[in-house]
């Protein structure tokens, strides 16, 4: 069934006519909606945030003690790629760019749907079948992948890594890549060509600002190593030897591609969640969002330098331009830095509401300041000789990381009653935001010293550094506590659920999506308003407050008409 | 139209000149390839918008001073619902299951696929005003 649309304008009432399509499984089969598809990418990419878990709350165990004894060498081996790989490529990168950006991207700028429903919904079923292909893996002769969610060459050649597992990791990641770049194609279709009136692209959202870039991103970075896995399979299978010494290969050429990949790729994973932690403070803090201009071109800029940044996981491989890939590592922290100044220039002198989502995105705020910083230290060779494969490196990208959890734990409260209609208990999130909080931090400050004490990465035991327990087993409690909170989130959407109707804006917000109902109708608006700023909701709800064009300063307080003394 | 197409321009002219840094400083030609076609991929629709942009009235999503009901007409065809995806994603979980057990997983894959194509092509068709 094909609906055409016509757009609603403000004046033009649909009047509240139903959808009738299927329901029960056929409606989850079939749905071409936007937000069904959001919402199952949503409901699968947290069950793979608590199956990867799964998975380091074992490794977590086996390393608090030297010589622990709960996995066997070749378990473990399979632990950490597989909690790598699930967390990187099945969690992370769809919940960033194809979850709640599925959901909100099309609302925030005044759309009835994506661009390509069809192409949207495809993007669905590779991501799950990707994801059931690669957990398959454990239930085959040799067991799942070994060898690192990386995947170097010449490991993961037939010879060194044979079975089936590796294959399935491959074809896994053929599937999920397809998926990520039907995605972005989507997006960036939804975003140049479905904007409602008014909505011009220097009004757009923090938010869908970032999932824009992404998705240029995602078109730049996922087809290299869509390439670079095929490539692989035919040196496994077809003889090739791509990335092989013996046929006149470079193995290290497999690194250049991945990395290609796997640099933007971390930004691919930030930008969505720094659009989120966006919205909440600027929310939350009862303002506008501080530079709206300064935070586009640094999103903008970090786009750009992400692709002249690769060879910085490569620095020890001893071939690569080090100058080169650290001024362009070094330049990176401008932007950043720009974001992380207007973030707390949004917070300044706002009336802020300290609820969930907000703790959530101030967690995000700390917890990545200190991810952000150790990664300028990474930046330089001399240092990153020093700490290449150490835990030092493990440290700093999980405090990015699990910055990230954090503000993805607050888009899910933040929006959670957009997509439900439902708030969630905000005693329980705010105990799950402390136990979030003192865990991740507890989990990973210990790891930065074992780094700096030498300790390697992707070690199962270390009978020769007994004075390593001591801080793993902190780090190990860290892990135990995020498990606790995560566990509480559960418990807190069972709890919560369909118990407090939320209403069509219960935060006073801002953008479009709080314009429209909770959930949304099918084709999402009845009615749109006038678009004057970058937060069209709030100008309608408060006339008297609306937003000033940019670069249009309101007087300061003190010049105020009412204090002007009568001459 | 004209800031995407500055963006994509501008993204564009990025990673050409960092391309151009990178092959005459660095020893290796992976990253220069890759950056060039990285340059490709932000002139190629950033030049279509520049031309477009010149060449068609600003949209009213372009105009600062747009009211909702310059938008009003025939936004698009948007599917409310289909099986096609479902069926072509099914077609591509075989063919990759073939890359492990066995080429044969091919001809389900295959058909699904290729029944998909068509499926969907002549659900396209059949949409319209109605």
């Amino acid at each position: 069934m094909v609906d055409v649309l016509e757009h609603p304008g403000v004046i033009v009432d649909h009047g509240h006519e139903e959808h009738h399509g299927p329901s029960g499984i056929l409606k989850w089969l079939t749905s071409t909606d936007h937000k069904v598809i959001g919402l199952s990418y949503t409901i699968t990419s947290v069950i793979m945030l608590v199956i990867g878990g799964a998975f380091a709350e074992i490794i977590r165990a086996q390393l608090a003690s030297p010589n622990g004894t709960l996995v066997s060498f070749a378990q473990y081996n399979e632990l950490f790629t597989m909690h790598g790989s699930v967390m990187i490529y099945l969690f992370a990168g769809p919940f960033a760019f194809a979850a709640l950006a599925n959901f909100i991207v099309p609302i925030q700028i005044g759309a009835p749907d994506m661009a390509f429903p069809r192409l949207n919904a495809l993007s669905y079923w590779l991501y799950l079948t990707g994801s059931i292909t690669m957990l398959s893996g454990f239930f085959v002769a040799g067991g799942a992948a070994n060898f690192g969610w990386v995947a170097y060459a010449p490991l993961s050649n037939s010879a060194n890594t044979p079975g089936a597992g590796a294959d399935l990791w491959i074809g896994a990641l053929l599937l999920t890549g397809f998926s990520a770049i039907f995605s972005g194609v989507n997006l960036c279709a939804t975003i140049f060509y479905l904007r409602a009136p008014g909505m011009t692209m220097f009004r757009m959202p923090i938010f869908t600002w970032n999932l824009l870039i992404t998705a240029i991103l995602i078109l730049l970075a996922f087809p290299v190593l869509t390439a670079g896995l095929i490539m692989l399979y035919c040196d496994r299978h077809f003889g090739t030897h791509i990335f092989s010494v013996n046929g006149g290969g470079v193995p290290v050429l497999w690194q250049h591609i991945f990395w290609f990949w796997g640099h933007p790729e971390v930004y691919i994973l930030a930008l969505p969640f720094f659009g989120m932690a966006t919205e909440i403070i600027a929310v939350f803090s009862r303002k506008p969002v501080f530079g709206y201009k300064g935070m586009v071109f640094a999103t903008i800029s970090i786009g750009a330098l992400s692709l002249g940044v690769w060879a910085h996981h490569m620095f020890t491989t001893g071939v690569v331009l080090l100058p080169f890939f650290s001024i362009m590592s070094l330049l990176i922290a401008v932007p950043t830095g720009i974001k992380i100044f207007n973030w707390i220039g949004t917070m300044w002198r706002g009336q802020i509401w300290f609820s969930t989502a907000m703790l959530m995105a101030l967690g995000f705020l700390t917890t990545f300041l200190i991810g952000g910083l150790t990664g300028i230290y990474l930046a330089s060779p001399p240092l990153d000789f020093f700490t290449h494969d150490t835990y030092f490196v493990v440290a700093h990208f999980h405090s990015v990381v699990m910055a990230l959890v954090f503000a993805g734990m607050g888009g899910l409260y933040y929006w959670g009653p957009k997509i439900t209609g439902y708030l969630l208990n905000e005693r329980l999130g705010k105990i799950q935001f402390w136990f979030l909080l003192i865990g991740t931090n507890l989990f990973t400050l210990p790891q930065y010293l074992l780094g700096l004490e030498g300790m390697p990465r992707r070690v199962a035991v270390y009978p020769h550094d007994p004075q390593w327990k001591n801080l793993n087993d902190w780090s190990s409690i860290g892990a135990a506590l995020i498990g606790v909170s995560t566990v509480i989130f559960v418990i807190n959407v069972v709890h919560s659920w369909k118990k407090y109707p939320a209403g069509d804006n219960p935060w006073d917000a801002q953008t479009l999506e709080w314009f429209t109902t909770s959930p949304p109708p099918h084709h999402n608006f009845y009615r749109l308003p006038q678009i004057r700023s970058e937060r069209p909701t709030w100008d309608y709800n408060h006339p008297e407050h609306r937003s000033l064009g940019h670069g249009n300063h309101a007087p300061a307080h003190d010049e105020a008409p009412d204090e002007v003394p009568v001459a | 139209m004209k800031v995407e197409a500055k963006l994509m321009l501008g993204l564009g002219l990025f990673f050409g000149l960092m391309c151009a840094v990178y092959w005459n400083w660095s020893l290796e030609n992976a990253g220069g390839v890759m950056m060039f076609a990285g340059m490709l991929l932000g002139f190629l629709p950033g030049g279509y918008y520049y031309w477009w942009s010149r060449r068609m009235k600003p949209r009213p999503e372009d105009d600062p001073q747009a009211t909702q009901a310059s938008g009003a007409g025939v936004v698009g065809a948007f599917p409310g619902t289909s099986i096609w995806p479902f069926t072509m994603g099914m077609g591509a979980f075989f063919c990759v299951l073939a890359l492990v057990f066995g080429v044969w997983f091919l001809l389900p894959g295959l058909a699904l696929v290729g029944w998909s194509l068509l499926g969907g092509t002549a659900e396209g068709r059949r949409g319209g005003p109605h």
